[in-house]
């Protein structure tokens, strides 16, 4: 019963494991910006999110490209071309080395910035080249201390100074790339101060609604493809990212990865059943003396069939509801020391009685088959 | 009430065949208490499967209530044993990790009877068969042989059944107790029970009013005894 057990577990917890990742990945994707597509320098290659381009890689795109896609491309709601770099940046006394964004107005609309206090870039500055910068909450925290007042705080970029006008919110997110760590500076200023050029490294593009996504795409593609002069698409300078698809492809990535651990998971299973049919066959050799009796009093092979056969379902069911619970609580472990988020889902609760329920009658057949076919006469002289 | 008609039983074992009943014969009434002796390998195990409806004879016939059960299916013969016979072993077969009452209802159970109806008949059947009952819901094991056994006789009474066969029953008991037993039997006979006992010593034997000896797979002898329980 304890491979029953541990595999249902197992099963339960991993299912919840992946259930979380899918849910948290998508909604990550989803914070990013809503119906976004991204267009990065450098020819297509694999699923990239939030990929840091510009060093090193291509600089194919300009400030030229975003305005003509914010002309002539239909269904496009706004643009916001960024240049960023990482770069030091220090304040009276602080250090810290994080992603200078340099980018206009349109950005906190189309890649979902939200303000704390103080302003984003404006259309001014954009246009006057000014020094000032947005700090995302992290970077506010390594700078001046956690939660400090910023605005009007003077910080020095790459040794440039900048004033500090405002501050973004929370959006979630840890790790190398975290959106909070970014601090946002207008892309002339970045292009005439810190990068000294004029190239830009992403676009983003918001679509006007989830269903022009597509057509959004590919109007970007053939305009850049065009102003590149560039015929064949494959050996285009750029490519061209749909958020939807990103997730949908992440979705694929994070199921396949459920479903091998599940199927892991139930190797141990088909172990359990095993051991459940080896439990109950010696139950029938130590109990032949009671199935003659059953039998000369009565009973027929169907009787003592179906006596067996659900002493083997409440047995692998018994194990079934305490592996469900030992899955829930492995899941809940795992979400408060590996910090992954974990979801348990109804729908792998319900499989896991059935899968039980099914274990045991698979199982528990032959021995239920070999008491019934026992001779009474045999099996009551049975020593 | 039983006619056994020229009753045949051959077992094979690879080229080896063995006689086990040969051409047996006989009647027994209703309520009669009948003992059938004999050593071992007489016969006599082999006939009390077939009078048990537990095996069939491969020659002759066997006729119990008036139905002829020689050739029935083995479905068929479960629900004649369920219904017209009532075993008494000599090892009790009782299940252990059951009540008495559980125990004692379990032959109705297999006939689809409802809980409140089963308790009342093995209630009864207990009292007839003398346990006392304040033991009616102590688990099996926890009764002494003698109980166990009387325990079984109630089982073998829950189903009302045609007979009552009683394979060895004092064989796991000391005299004592054995002769209890053997009262409880000769009690339910004047009650008017049909008992068939199969044993192989004389002193249980006697106990019944007709004595069948049974030797090499042949009757060698069947007489009446006179009704002693009347003389005590």
């Amino acid at each position: 019963m304890l491979g029953i057990i541990i595999g249902i577990g197992s099963v339960i917890a991993m299912v919840a494991i992946g259930q979380g990742s899918q849910g948290s990945i998508q909604a990550s994707i989803q914070s990013a910006g809503a119906n976004l597509v991204m267009v990065t320098p450098g020819a297509q290659r694999g699923v990239g999110i939030q990929a840091s381009a510009g060093r090193g890689s291509a600089q194919t795109l300009t400030q030229g490209d975003a305005d003509a896609i914010a002309a002539q491309v239909p269904l496009v709601q706004a643009v916001a071309p960024d240049l960023s770099r990482r770069y030091q940046i220090t304040a009276k006394g602080t250090n810290t080395n994080t992603e200078v964004v340099g980018t206009t107005p349109s950005y906190s609309d189309v890649r979902n910035v939200a303000i704390d206090s103080g302003t984003f870039i404006t259309e001014q500055s954009l246009q006057s080249g000014a020094r000032i910068a947005v700090l995302g909450p992290t970077a506010r925290d390594d700078l001046f201390g956690v939660g400090a007042d910023a605005i009007g705080q003077t910080i020095r970029i790459n040794n440039v100074p900048f004033q500090v006008v405002g501050v973004a919110q929370a959006k979630g997110g840890s790790g190398f790339n975290s959106p909070d760590d970014y601090v946002y500076v207008p892309i002339t200023t970045a292009q005439r101060y810190l990068a000294g050029e004029t190239y830009v490294s992403t676009i983003s593009v918001s679509a006007a609604d989830q269903q022009s996504m597509a057509a959004v795409q590919q109007g970007v593609t053939d305009l850049l493809l065009q102003r590149h002069h560039i015929s064949d698409p494959l050996a285009a300078d750029f490519s061209v990212f749909n958020q939807a698809d990103i997730a949908a492809t992440a979705s694929t990535v994070t199921n396949t990865f459920t479903l091998l651990l599940a199927s892991i998971a139930s190797i141990s299973l088909v172990v359990g059943g095993i051991g459940i049919m080896n439990m109950m066959l010696t139950t029938v050799t130590e109990r032949t003396r009671e199935i003659g009796l059953r039998k000369a009093i009565g009973a027929k092979r169907r009787d003592i069939t179906l006596q067996f056969l659900f002493e083997a379902i409440a047995l692998t069911f018994i194990g079934g509801a305490v592996g469900i619970l030992l899955g829930w609580l492995v899941s809940l472990v795992v979400t408060s020391v590996a910090g992954l988020t974990t979801q348990v889902s109804l729908s792998s609760v319900m499989l896991s009685f059935g899968v039980s329920a099914a274990i045991g009658i698979v199982f528990g057949y032959y021995p239920a088959y070999r008491a019934a076919r026992l001779n009474p006469i045999d099996a009551l002289r049975y020593e | 009430m039983i006619e056994v008609r020229n009753v045949t039983k051959l077992y094979r074992s690879g080229s080896v065949e063995t006689r086990a009943l040969k051409g047996v014969s006989f009647r027994v009434a209703n309520g009669e208490f009948v003992a059938i002796i004999g050593h071992s390998g007489s016969g006599k195990s082999t006939l009390m499967h077939i009078l048990g409806a537990l095996d069939s004879p491969t020659d002759g016939q066997y006729f119990l209530d008036g139905v002829d059960v020689s050739t029935l299916s083995e479905d068929t013969l479960a629900d004649i044993r369920k219904e017209k016979i009532g075993f008494v072993f000599q090892a009790f077969n009782l299940l252990p990790r059951a009540t008495v009452l559980r125990n004692v209802s379990l032959p109705l159970m297999y006939l689809g009877i409802d809980g409140k109806e089963r308790e009342e008949r093995a209630r009864r059947a207990l009292l007839a068969a003398g346990l006392e009952e304040d033991h009616f819901g102590h688990y099996s094991n926890q009764l002494s042989g003698g109980q166990m056994q009387r325990v079984a006789i109630a089982r073998a009474l829950v189903n009302n059944p045609a007979i009552i066969l009683a394979d060895e029953p004092t064989g796991n008991l000391d005299t004592q107790t054995g002769e209890v037993v053997l009262q409880t039997f000769e009690r339910l006979n004047k009650e008017g029970r049909t008992i068939i006992l199969i044993t192989h010593e004389r002193d249980v034997a006697e106990h019944a009013g007709r004595i069948i000896t049974i030797r090499d797979g042949a009757i060698i002898g069947d007489e009446k005894r006179p009704h002693h329980h009347e003389d005590r």
